[in-house]
């Protein structure tokens, strides 16, 4: 049995650099916000939330379309990393997504007095959006064979993918002839917000960056073990016939392929 | 293809005249959803935007049915297999099932709008009947097409009846948002005629969802 | 050129192995009957031939076409027994069967020729599911031959039949149909008379491969234990 190859140090400092870049940046960012952008006219302190707002929401949809690219991979190539990596960028645009609603409503709560507001497309359609990717993983939980996992779970990946766009023109379309934008948008901005703005974006997709990287890392490990241990089992003679499956409880989140396999992907009829 | 999918579809009606195992619950569903929206909302008439969006919510509802039952008998009576054994076309499934659910939706709407307008509808039909046909079936089309991609993604999981309806409903929203507003003008008081960004949008929604389902199926189908 | 060519093939389940290092050259004609356990890999094997399932490992030719690119050149010249019918319960006999003839473009016609063949005319107007079990299997045995197939896969075919019925389905899939057949069997005697080659699967993986003159029963039933 090819056994599996240790991560090789390339991978473990290439994601050390990056948490290294996004904490700088983060602090830049954080700077910037609290000593060097302006103060808005209107919403005074609270408009600060706008530099942790838009952000978070930029990165999570940049997240779910980045998804559904990776899940068209997976389809197209039948490898199981691309799945992988589908699902972690999935779960933590899920995430990023729940903090956009929580900052979007302090916003609201702070500038218009509601703890939500119909009149703000964009924190309406992420409403929509998460509720949309909150069935992710009940969706994989609930199929059993993980081959039909992963690839029912691209299916939808792809689906919600090109779902988010035409969501957000929708919903733009059917409060823009209402009420004027109550949270503020990101044009026309003086060049002291624009630049405390760009940083800030920057730092968040780092952030996600890193996290995404930090959640593929330890997947993989864990994935070594397993693969480690099952090893250590054959050669201790455990039973043949002893179904790992039912040793492990159902997952909703994909393992990565069998030992054997890591090392090169199986041969696989094109598509 | 074509005769695939003239197979496929007279099979699904077969079975569905056969069985009734859609059209009628739908049916009933909707008449009966018309009656719990009168006593919840206490409203014995109810014209533009809130008759638009009685009439979508229950349609759509009453369609989440429908799209449970789509695939049933394929999943437990290894209708699959015995389609995935011949050498056709296996789109042909996607469009043999939208077009069945299609039918199915126009079945529905031609008992739930007659029975809407007779137990809520303020204003008569009358005159605005055709462009609501034509705001109908445009929605209809986006509900045939992700309402069979979502059935056909939910029948072979464990929770078949939940994740369809949890699936469905957030993707179907922009044809609530694009339908409900563009009846509205056709429901009022005084008539109007549907803006045309809302056939507009639900015409992009068709299109983009009808080139994925199809892009995708064959990855449902096989194993 | 041999009906059938697997070359270490291998099919997994998640991390289990249902099927691996299945290697076997079967020429057209003859009858290769698989035995082992229950979960040994017996239906994953017919259902990767049956282009059902995508062999994850290994090369697989099926009447000269490998699989799975090639799936769609050889789906129309394979027939099916499976465990399950694959019929609509709602539909009756001669519905199912036309169905399944108009999906393979076979002619009307041959699905009354079936019906009569196997002794259903009188019964091929009701819903299938107010048929007993033997005669749902008849029908499915007709599904499985309708097209003509060179290649025939068996499930348990013997399954549910009484012997009167299995008389009448034996010109169509016994040996007397002079097709390629692929058969499960969990009858060591029975089997062995129609095998040309014996496989036993243990655990997803081959237990034994020879030609049926070179097995007895008595080692066809070790496997089981």
């Amino acid at each position: 049995m090819h056994s599996s190859s240790p991560s090789s140090p390339a991978v473990g400092s290439g994601l050390r650099a990056l948490s290294i870049a996004a904490a700088a940046v983060m602090a830049v960012a954080l700077r910037l916000v609290f000593f060097y952008a302006p103060l808005d006219a209107d919403q005074g302190f609270l408009q600060k939330i706008f530099y942790l707002h838009v952000p978070l929401a930029i990165v999570a949809l940049c997240g779910f379309v980045a998804a559904a690219l990776m899940a068209i991979m997976h389809l197209r190539t039948r490898d199981a990393r691309w799945d992988m990596r589908s699902y972690v960028a999935i779960h933590m645009s899920l995430i990023f997504a729940v903090a956009t609603l929580i900052t979007g409503s302090i916003w609201a709560r702070g500038s218009w007095g509601h703890w939500w507001v119909w009149s703000e497309p964009t924190l309406v359609s992420f409403l929509i959006v998460f509720l949309l990717y909150a069935t992710y993983q009940p969706l994989r939980f609930a199929i059993e064979d993980p081959d039909r996992q992963a690839r029912y779970a691209s299916v939808f990946a792809i689906t919600a993918g090109a779902f988010v766009p035409m969501n957000f023109i929708a919903v733009r379309l059917s409060t823009a002839y209402l009420h004027p934008r109550v949270l503020g948008s990101t044009s026309n901005l003086p060049p002291r917000m624009a630049l405390t703005f760009i940083v800030s974006l920057l730092a968040m997709a780092l952030l996600y960056a890193t996290l995404c990287g930090c959640e593929l890392t330890a997947k993989r490990t864990r994935a070594q073990l397993r693969a480690l241990r099952r090893l250590a089992d054959a050669r201790a003679g455990a039973g043949e016939d002893g179904d790992p499956q039912s040793r492990r409880s159902r997952s909703a989140a994909p393992s990565m392929p069998a030992a054997g396999t890591l090392a090169a992907p199986a041969p696989r009829g094109g598509l | 293809m074509r005769r695939t999918v003239a197979a496929l579809l007279r099979k699904e009606l077969l079975i569905e005249l056969r069985s009734w195992q859609s059209v009628p619950g739908m049916s009933l569903f909707a008449l009966t959803t018309f009656v719990v929206f009168h006593f919840a909302l206490n409203r014995s008439r109810v014209d533009g935007d809130l008759a638009a969006g009685i009439l979508w919510v229950t349609l759509l509802f009453a369609a989440i049915l429908g799209v449970n039952r789509l695939f049933v008998a394929d999943a437990e009576e290894g209708g699959f297999d015995g389609f995935l054994l011949a050498p056709v076309d296996r789109g042909a499934m996607l469009l043999a099932k939208a077009l069945a659910l299609l039918l199915y939706l126009v079945a529905l709407e031609l008992v739930a709008v007659p029975a809407f307008a007779l137990l809520l509808l303020g204003p008569t039909l009358g005159g605005t009947l055709p462009s609501l046909a034509g705001v109908l079936a445009l929605g209809d089309l986006g509900v045939a097409v992700i309402g069979t991609l979502v059935a056909a993604l939910a029948v072979r999981t464990r929770a078949r009846d939940l994740l369809g309806p949890l699936l469905a409903l957030p993707l179907m929203v922009p044809i609530v948002i694009a339908g409900s507003r563009a009846s509205s003008p056709l429901l009022a008081l005084r008539g109007g005629e549907p803006a045309a960004r809302w056939l507009a949008t639900l015409g992009l929604y068709d299109l983009l969802f009808g080139l994925i389902a199809y892009a995708l199926f064959d990855f449902l189908l096989e194993d | 050129m041999p009906a059938l060519q697997l070359e270490g093939l291998a099919r997994r389940y998640g991390e289990r192995e249902a099927l691996s290092g299945v290697s076997l050259s079967l020429s057209a004609g003859q009858s290769l009957v698989v035995f082992g356990p229950n979960g040994a890999g017996k239906s994953t094997l017919l259902r990767v031939l049956a282009t059902l399932l995508r062999p994850h490992e290994g090369s697989v030719r099926v009447l000269g076409k490998s699989l799975p690119e090639e799936a769609c050149a050889v789906r129309g010249r394979i027939g099916l027994l499976a465990h399950e019918p694959l019929l609509y319960r709602d539909l009756t006999a001669r519905e199912n069967l036309r169905f399944h003839a108009r999906l393979h473009g076979v002619a009307l016609e041959r699905v009354e020729k079936l019906l009569e063949l196997l002794r259903l005319e009188h019964r091929c107007g009701e819903p299938l599911r107010t048929l007993s079990r033997g005669m749902v299997q008849r029908v499915a045995v007709a599904r499985a031959v309708l097209h003509e197939p060179e290649l025939l896969l068996l499930d348990e075919p013997r399954a549910n039949l009484d012997p009167a019925a299995s008389e009448l389905v034996d010109p169509l899939i016994g040996v007397g149909a002079r097709r390629t057949r692929v058969i499960t069997s969990h009858d060591p005697a029975r089997g062995l008379a129609e095998a040309d080659m014996v496989l036993g699967l243990r655990g997803g993986k081959p237990a034994l491969l020879r030609a049926a003159g070179e097995v007895s029963a008595a080692e066809i039933a070790g496997l089981y234990r």
